[in-house]
Formats: structure tokens, sequence, C-alpha cells
């Protein structure tokens, strides 16, 4: 394990932004620190980083003690939401801050700075001034700023929250490809579900300074340990006493299967190849369902229709808790 | 490491920001407004400072030349200027030191401290100047007895002087300042420590750089305010001829002595040197900075 936090809390005044945290984050690999604004998570990240201190409890890099060790001699490379640019200095030198810091020789650096860029895809910007550069380009360049130390875990709070959607989700496919290549331990911190599925190898679900999850994506989306972590990752509904995902119903208009819940369509919008409904059933619930296009149109479905519904085989399920309904 | 490859993401380059006001169509009232602000400042300001400028040369180079081959005046100019470079001197460290305690540090009394600095700006000069008599006299004063009895006199001497005037211009670096880092927040110093950073490289590479500009401008304001500082240094320097008469107090004593031209040209040499700096600063200072 690369990274190792135990027992871990944290409080800001009265706020508790961390309570009993132990994560174990694995050598090599792309993870996710997923959850709501304000969960946790980016203060997790920073503790792991040392730009912030825990109240009690330990983090453990690569094998050694880092609960008192400042910042600077944590080998850990950090990129900010907003980038922190060193807005007085060039591309270039920005990538060779922290081999100069070290006092590595001058063509050492030189030729790595270089190497950076390549990678980085800014090898032609290498003269100019941040303030030059894109959004995209300033956090490629903060990355590779991260990456010039050769850090033992990389770690990224929200890199992309502050582009705009196509460039993210550009930059997205871009990380995790970077990561193929690299393969230094990396942490992420994001909001967005999508983002995690999609990059991560292991995701650490985090909730109100709790972590509520460890697992890949495939775990957390086929077997959600609670209501929050299945909510969390997709659309959600009740049917029946279980939670589910509205396009695991199967849907008929005659009561064919046991344990059917008849029901009726109070509300239906297309939207491209899938058709949302909204049935009313006779429980008193009210049930979200997706549907195909085609699926709709055979039944010819529409408002005020009678229809019955039963949880798809191999669903994912989970009984539905009174908390959170 | 291979190159990771991927087509080349395309984004639209930032628009070079730009920092004139978008034009609004020219009314009446726009020129209304520009024939006060011109008329305003034409009166309480370029017509006084020009009327010095003329009074100087109204024989030539002739006032300028008679006032440097007076060895007094030369004495007070030199004070002036030494004077000057201590107190820009001192409230630079400080100022710098303040303004990082200030903005990065929570501390009690820290509204108490942001307060008192402003003091040196909103009591008059002379009142400093007696408050420091209070302490620092020699004969009575609070802590001045115990210097003396060392040898050591502040007032009626150049230390006192330079107090006076240090603390006169204390605020006008910090002001410049703590917006500045204000600003700039803490997260480039944040990700120079994570990138290997310590305490004083952070300072040295990635702050100081940052409040250059603002450490500029302060020079310029304490430097103009300390060489014409008045009314403190009138009380605490004891205004000996040839010793602690600086450049404004020589302007006053020639005024009173009806030599008009030679206070004339004193007051010219003390404005000329302020503008210089101004100008300077605006024609170096890179256009992106605000």
């Amino acid at each position: 394990m690369s990274i190792e936090v135990r027992g871990l809390n944290k409080k800001f005044g009265d706020f508790v932004a961390l309570e009993d945290v132990n994560v174990s984050i694995p050598t090599g690999q792309l993870t996710a620190l997923l959850g709501p604004s304000g969960g946790g998570k980016s203060t997790l990240l920073r503790i792991i980083a040392g730009l912030e201190k825990g109240d009690s409890g330990t983090v453990n890099i690569e094998g050694v003690d880092a609960t008192h060790l400042p910042a600077q001699k944590r080998n850990v490379g950090f990129v900010f939401q907003h980038y922190a640019v060193f807005k007085h200095m060039t591309v270039a030198k920005n990538v060779a801050f922290g081999l100069e810091i070290r006092k590595r020789p001058k063509d050492e650096i030189a030729h790595r700075v270089d190497e950076l860029l390549k990678l980085v895809h800014l090898s032609q910007f290498s003269h100019r001034l941040p303030s030059q550069l894109s959004g995209g380009q300033r956090q490629r360049m903060a990355l590779a700023r991260a990456l010039a130390v050769e850090p033992s875990v990389l770690l990224l709070d929200e890199p992309f929250g502050a582009l705009d959607a196509k460039v993210r989700k550009e930059l997205r496919d871009w990380l995790r490809r970077l990561h193929d290549d690299v393969h230094v331990t990396t942490v992420f911190v994001t909001h967005d579900q999508e983002e995690a599925l999609e990059v991560a190898d292991e995701i650490v679900v985090v909730n109100e300074g709790r972590v509520e999850q460890v697992g890949t994506p495939d775990e957390l989306y086929d077997e959600p340990a609670n209501d929050f972590v299945m909510s969390f990752l997709g659309e959600v509904t009740h049917l029946g006493g279980v939670s589910l995902r509205p396009h695991d119903i199967e849907l008929d208009t005659r009561p064919r299967l046991a344990g059917g819940v008849e029901g009726t369509v109070s509300r239906m919008v297309r939207i491209g190849f899938e058709v949302r409904l909204t049935v009313l059933t006779v429980d008193g619930d009210e049930v979200s369902v997706v549907i195909t296009r085609t699926h709709a149109r055979s039944y010819g479905l529409e408002e005020g229709s009678t229809v019955w519904l039963t949880p798809a085989d191999g669903a994912t399920v989970i009984p539905r808790m009174v908390a959170a309904s | 490491m291979a190159d990771t490859l991927m087509p080349e993401i395309v984004e639209a380059p930032p628009v070079e920001e730009r920092r004139r006001a978008p034009r609004v169509g020219r009314t009446p009232t726009t020129y209304v407004l520009r024939f006060v602000a011109t008329a305003y400042l034409f009166l309480l300001v370029a017509w006084p400072v020009s009327l010095v400028v003329t009074r100087t040369f109204d024989g030539g180079f002739a006032s300028i030349q008679s006032l440097l081959e007076d060895p007094d005046t030369v004495v007070a100019l030199q004070l002036s200027a030494y004077v000057a470079f201590f107190s820009v001197l001192i409230n630079t460290l400080f100022g710098v030191g303040i303004s990082l305690l200030l903005v990065r540090q929570q501390f009690p009394g820290k509204r108490v401290l942001n307060a008192l600095l402003d003091i040196p700006l909103s009591v008059s000069p002379i009142v400093v100047g007696l408050a420091l008599v209070l302490v620092y006299s020699g004969r009575n004063g609070w802590f001045g007895s115990a210097l003396s009895s060392i040898g050591f006199q502040v007032i009626f001497s150049t230390p006192g002087i330079i107090m006076a005037t240090t603390f006169v211009a204390l605020p006008l670096m910090i002001r410049e300042i703590v917006p500045v880092l204000e600003e700039i927040g803490i997260e480039q110093e944040q990700a120079a420590q994570s990138l290997g950073a310590n305490a004083m490289q952070r300072f040295w590479r990635i702050t100081l750089p940052s409040i250059k500009w603002g450490i500029v401008y302060g020079v310029v304001l304490t430097l103009a305010r300390s060489l014409g500082e008045f009314g403190a240094v009138k009380v605490v320097s004891g205004n000996v001829l040839g010793q602690t008469r600086t450049a404004t107090l020589v302007v006053e004593e020639k005024y009173l002595n009806f030599d008009q031209q030679g206070a004339y040209a004193t007051a010219f040499l003390l404005a000329m040197v302020s503008v210089a700096c101004i100008v300077v600063v605006a024609i170096i200072r890179p256009k992106n900075h605000a």
C-alpha cells in the first residue's frame, strides 16, 4: 500500500470535516476520492499532502510515517483546482521549479523539462507566461510541474473542476492515458461520479467526513454498500421496499410475472433513444422507469396507461432505508 | 517515458485581458465631468506647482546654482537624503514583515494592530514629534534619559529625525503590500512547498517576486513622504543649522527670511525627486500589471 491513513480526525471549529477515516491507497493505481461538496474529500487529500494538519490519526506514505513531516519533505506532487501557477515565471521555469530547489545540474533540468513539456503537449509554449495559456494548458503545465520531481504519489484536487465540460472530458481521457504511461500512484478528488467511474481504478466514496465504501468502479456500481453510495453513483428509484436503478425495472402492460406492481403512467418524456416514465403505483409510490423508445412504442404506451413493474433479473437492488426516502 | 498519444486538445487561448474600460457613448455629462476634473486638478495641483517651477527659474539656473554653493543648504539636502534612505529601508523591511503577519497569520489583537497602523496617517505629524520627545528626550524622556546616560542621543539628533520620518511614513508601504498579498493568495506558496521549497525559498522565489511592484510603489511613496516630512522633524530635530536642519526646514527658514527665490528653488528640488521617482516607475512597470 502506498498511502495508509489511520484514524484520521479533523475539525474546523465545530464543523467535523473528517471522522475516524481509515483508507489504504494501492501503489501504482489511479484512485478517486468521490463525494459531494463539503464531504471532506479535499481535506483528506490536503492532509495527505501536508498542506493541512489532522487533529489526530496518522498518515503513512510509502512506508514512511509522514504524520508530522512538513509538506516539502513528503515528496508528493500536488495539483490544485485553480492551477496555482507561478505567474511570474515562464512555463519552462514553472516546470523546472522543483528540480531547481533540489539543485540538480542545469543540463539535467533542461533535458527533463523538455521531456515533460513534450509529455503534456506544451513544448511550443515553453517560453510563454502562464497568463498566455488557456485553463486546460495551465493545468497540464501544473501537472508537468508536479511530475518533474518524480513524486512518490501524485495528488490532484478537483483538477478539472474549473474547466468547461468539453475540455474537462478530453483532459480526463488524457489523464487516464498518461497514468497508463507513467504509473505513479495517483489520487484525485472529484464530485463527478462519471469522472470517477470512467478514469479510476479504485474509488473511495467520502461523505460527511466518513468513508462510505471503497472498491473498483464495478464493485461500487454493482454492489453499493448503502443507499448513499447507490444514489451518488447514478439515478435511483424505489419500487416496493427496494432501491434500484430506473433502467433495471421491467415493464409490462399485463400482469405476467409474480410480484409485479400495478401502476399508472403519469408522465412520459422522450430523450433521444430513451423514454423516461413516471409511474404512480397502487402502493402509492412514484417510480421512475427508463425504457427504450422502441420498447415504449411496441407497448403503445401513453400517459394514463396501466402497467405492471418488476425488478429485472440481475438488477442491483438494495433494501430501501427509511431515512433515505 | 513514452509520449502519450492523443489528438491535440483544441482549446481557444485566452483573450488578452484588456485593462481599458468599455467605451460609453459621449454625452454632455462626459464633457462636464471632464471639465470639472481638469479644472479641479489645475487649480489645486498643477497651477500652484507650476508656479513653484516658474519662480525657481525666474532668473535662469542662477537660483539653483547659488543654492548648491551654500554649504549649509547642501548639508541639509544630504541630511534629507540620508534620513529618507534609512526611513525607506526600515519601512520596507518592517512593512514586508508586518504585511505578511497581517495577511497570513491569525492572532489575537490583529484588528488592534491593523488600526494602530493607521495612526501615523491620522494624527498630525506635530503630535508625532511631541510624542517622540516625551519618550526619547535626553533630559526628561521616559526612555531617553536611559539612552543618553549611555551616550546615545535621539532627540535633536539624526536618529530622532529618522525615527520621526519613519513613523510618519510607516503605513504607506503596508497599505501597498497588503492588498497584493491578499490577491495572490497562498496557493502558489503551497504549490512551491509541495515541490520541496522551504520557507526561505518560498519567500525569495514566490512571495517576493509576486509583491515586487507593491514594494516598488511603497518605496516611491515612502521616499516622497520622507523627503517632504516637516512637522514631526521640526519638533524632534532642534533645527540646528548645518547639523539637524533638513531640506524642508531650509525651505521654511528661507521663506521666513524673505529669501523667496531660495525657498522656491529648494522646494523645486524636493518636488523633482518625488516626481522623478513616480515617472521612472510608471515607465519601467510592465503594462500587464495592474
